[in-house]
């Protein structure tokens, strides 16, 4: 029973880590929010709507890092068979999905004001959406097959296949967006950003980040939580 | 025909969808033994077979084929299991002559060791159950393999067929091959060895 | 190996012929598109002009994935993979002959028909040769990318909508610079690099869509 050593290790390791991350989470979502709605400076041409960004550019960052993060622990999966490493690309997609929604809901919610309508078809929102899909059909896989070990292989195959085609739909879309707007509408970030607003923006990606971590450790805890049930109950069917 | 051949497994185990079907199994066939798995429903005589066919992998313990032509089992075997690999749109000898040339290369279709030669132009989709046993049955005489791995191979079969099947087998075991069979019918073989399976605690 | 190939390539021709590929469903899809197009946005000409290059890559695209779960949903079925995993071919260059066979039954005979059912959508006429070169570059990889979402759900009874989540994202390369091909008005010499990278694009698929296809029957033959 090797096999359930290391997510038993995992679990003690998740319980005694889990209260402190959501400590750190709250403090600095704190900082980040206050600064970001009380010290950083309104945008001299989009006036208060730029405190949108501290929210849409951190959820946007997660979420493909989120996709990063599950295509690595599928590869992993792959590579070295270890049992945890399927739950935890399991566990990071729908957390991922929701910091995918969030960033495309802001962008869209950011874009009423600037463009004076809720959806704009520019390069990034539109790689946002595609990238959304794609979480959505991971999740899809692993709800359609019932059988787990099943479901791990196929979906390990999905999220690395997704993770090669990514940059080259990421490429095609922004050519296409070229092609069809030839002048930028809007660029936000960069390095022209201004310090004041940089810092503020770093500590809500941090946070945002920590966030997505402890989100994936509390549905890892319950992923495993589950498998055992499941196993204990195949053993009862099995001895009768 | 196949010469010093030995399939040897040691403390075999299997496992399928996360379950352990059967562990701790110890065999060696030499050429020219029959071998009938029995076991109680679910003691894994399937997964055996599947895995000895390559199909999946065993959960732990080795399987090495000795004396075979190629290092790799499951090109050196036939398996005929519960779904008969056959295409209905296509005909008789379609069928057949292309599991020859896929599997076999230069060898040819044999049509009449099953006595299928006068339903070579039919489609498949016309034969009866035991027809379509018997086309299946037919790869294991075109295409020699030393391995026949055999899962329920008697069902739908007339006694003339039955017949069939025991003289080819009983053939292919004088040529020094190896028959492993699951089955519940008696293949009425003249030396037959058993190999019992007990389902994992 | 080569004669084992050639067998499986014919044998999965000969039952696409013989009615299993889908090939007149498909068509008959894009047709339906062809109709419905103007009833939905009207009959304006210089409307359906601009559109009709976009929709018919739209239509294609669909088509295609219509027919993916028939490349290997019946061999995983009735056994035919088990055998075919037990001879020196190596699978992943069967599930890549199965996807030519597919290519040559299904997304090529329906490349070269769609672009003159564009006219029929006010296509421009100077533009046919473009669309049908692009179209044909572009078909092999819709089958390289339709063979791997029929392996992903080959198992699954119900895999025909799982199929359309997982791969139209990943088609969108293939309809990006498949239209950009065709509305470059600079005359045929400006398609030029939009052709390259489609074909780039069906090399990348070359590679992964085999691999990932058997790697995916392999999971559910075991």
């Amino acid at each position: 029973m090797q096999k359930f050593a290391n997510p038993t290790v995992f679990l003690k390791l998740a319980n005694a880590l889990l209260p402190f991350m959501w400590l750190a989470v709250f403090v600095l979502f704190a900082c980040g929010l206050y600064g970001a709605l009380i010290t950083s400076p309104a945008d001299y041409q989009q006036g208060e709507t730029v405190r949108i960004m501290y929210l849409h550019v951190p959820a946007a960052w997660v979420a493909m890092m989120a996709y990063g993060f599950m295509a690595f622990a599928s590869a992993i999966a792959l590579i070295f068979r270890h049992p945890l490493a399927d739950a935890a690309a399991k566990s990071a997609a729908p957390v991922g999905a929701v910091f995918c929604f969030l960033a495309l809901a802001t962008g869209s919610i950011w874009g009423k004001p600037m463009w004076g309508t809720w959806w704009v078809w520019d390069a990034r929102l539109t790689s946002m959406f595609i990238l959304m899909l794609l979480y959505l059909g991971y999740i899809a896989i692993w709800q359609a097959i019932e059988e787990p070990h099943l479901a791990a292989t196929i979906a390990r195959i999905v999220a690395l296949v997704g993770s090669v085609i990514l940059p080259i739909i990421k490429f095609s879309v922004e050519w296409w967006n070229t092609l069809h707007q030839p002048a930028s509408v809007f660029k936000m970030g960069g390095p022209t950003i201004d310090k004041s607003m940089l810092w503020v923006l770093l500590v809500m990606a941090l946070a945002s980040t920590l966030l997505f971590f402890t989100l994936l450790m509390v549905s890892l805890r319950s992923e495993i939580a589950a498998r055992k049930l499941r196993q204990n109950r195949l053993q009862a069917i099995r001895s009768n | 025909m196949f010469k010093g051949l030995v399939l040897e497994a040691r403390s075999l185990a299997c496992e399928r969808g996360g379950r352990l079907i059967f562990k701790d199994l110890d065999f060696a066939i030499k050429g020219g033994e029959g071998v009938e798995l029995r076991g109680p429903n679910g003691a894994g005589k399937s997964s055996l077979l599947r895995l000895l066919a390559g199909l999946n992998k065993p959960a732990a313990g080795t399987l090495t084929l000795t004396g075979a032509s190629h290092e790799d089992r499951a090109s050196e075997a036939h398996y005929i299991g519960h779904h008969e690999a056959v295409k209905p749109a296509l005909s008789v000898r379609e069928n057949l002559e292309f599991w020859t040339s896929f599997l076999g290369g230069e060898s040819s279709a044999n049509f009449t060791a099953f006595r299928l030669e006068k339903l070579t132009e039919d489609e498949a989709r016309y034969l009866s159950e035991g027809q379509r046993r018997r086309l299946a049955l037919s790869r294991l005489v075109s295409v020699p393999r030393p391995i026949w791995l055999l899962d329920e191979p008697t069902v739908g079969l007339d006694q003339a067929a039955l017949a069939d099947l025991r003289r080819e087998t009983e053939a292919h075991l004088a040529q020094g091959g190896i028959v492993i069979a699951a089955t519940h019918a008696d293949l009425g073989l003249k030396s037959i060895r058993t190999l019992e399976i007990k389902r994992a605690a | 190996m080569g004669v084992a190939l050639k067998a499986l390539l014919w044998r999965d021709i000969a039952l696409a012929r013989k009615g299993g590929g889908g090939l007149g469903a498909a068509l008959s899809f894009i047709l339906a598109v062809v109709v419905l197009v103007p009833l939905s946005i009207g009959p304006d000409l210089n409307l359906l002009a601009r559109l009709a290059a976009g929709l018919m890559w739209l239509s294609l695209l669909l088509a295609v994935l219509l027919t993916a779960d028939r490349i290997f949903q019946q061999d995983l079925e009735d056994g035919t993979l088990d055998v075919m995993t037990m001879s020196a071919v190596p699978f992943e260059l069967v599930a890549l002959v199965k996807t030519i066979a597919h290519w040559l039954t299904v997304s090529l005979p329906l490349a070269l028909i769609a672009p003159p059912l564009g006219l029929m959508l006010n296509l421009d006429v100077a533009a046919l040769p473009v669309l049908w070169l692009a179209m044909v570059t572009g078909s092999f990889a819709l089958s390289l990318l339709a063979a791997l979402g029929g392996a992903i759900t080959a198992g699954l009874r119900r895999g025909g909508l799982l199929i359309s989540i997982l791969i139209l994202p990943l088609y969108i390369p293939v309809l990006i610079f498949g239209v950009s091909a065709t509305s470059m008005m600079m005359g045929p010499q400006s398609a030029v690099p939009s052709l390259l990278i489609l074909l780039a694009i069906t090399l990348v698929c070359l590679v992964i869509s085999p691999l990932a296809c058997a790697a995916a029957l392999r999971a559910y033959l075991r």
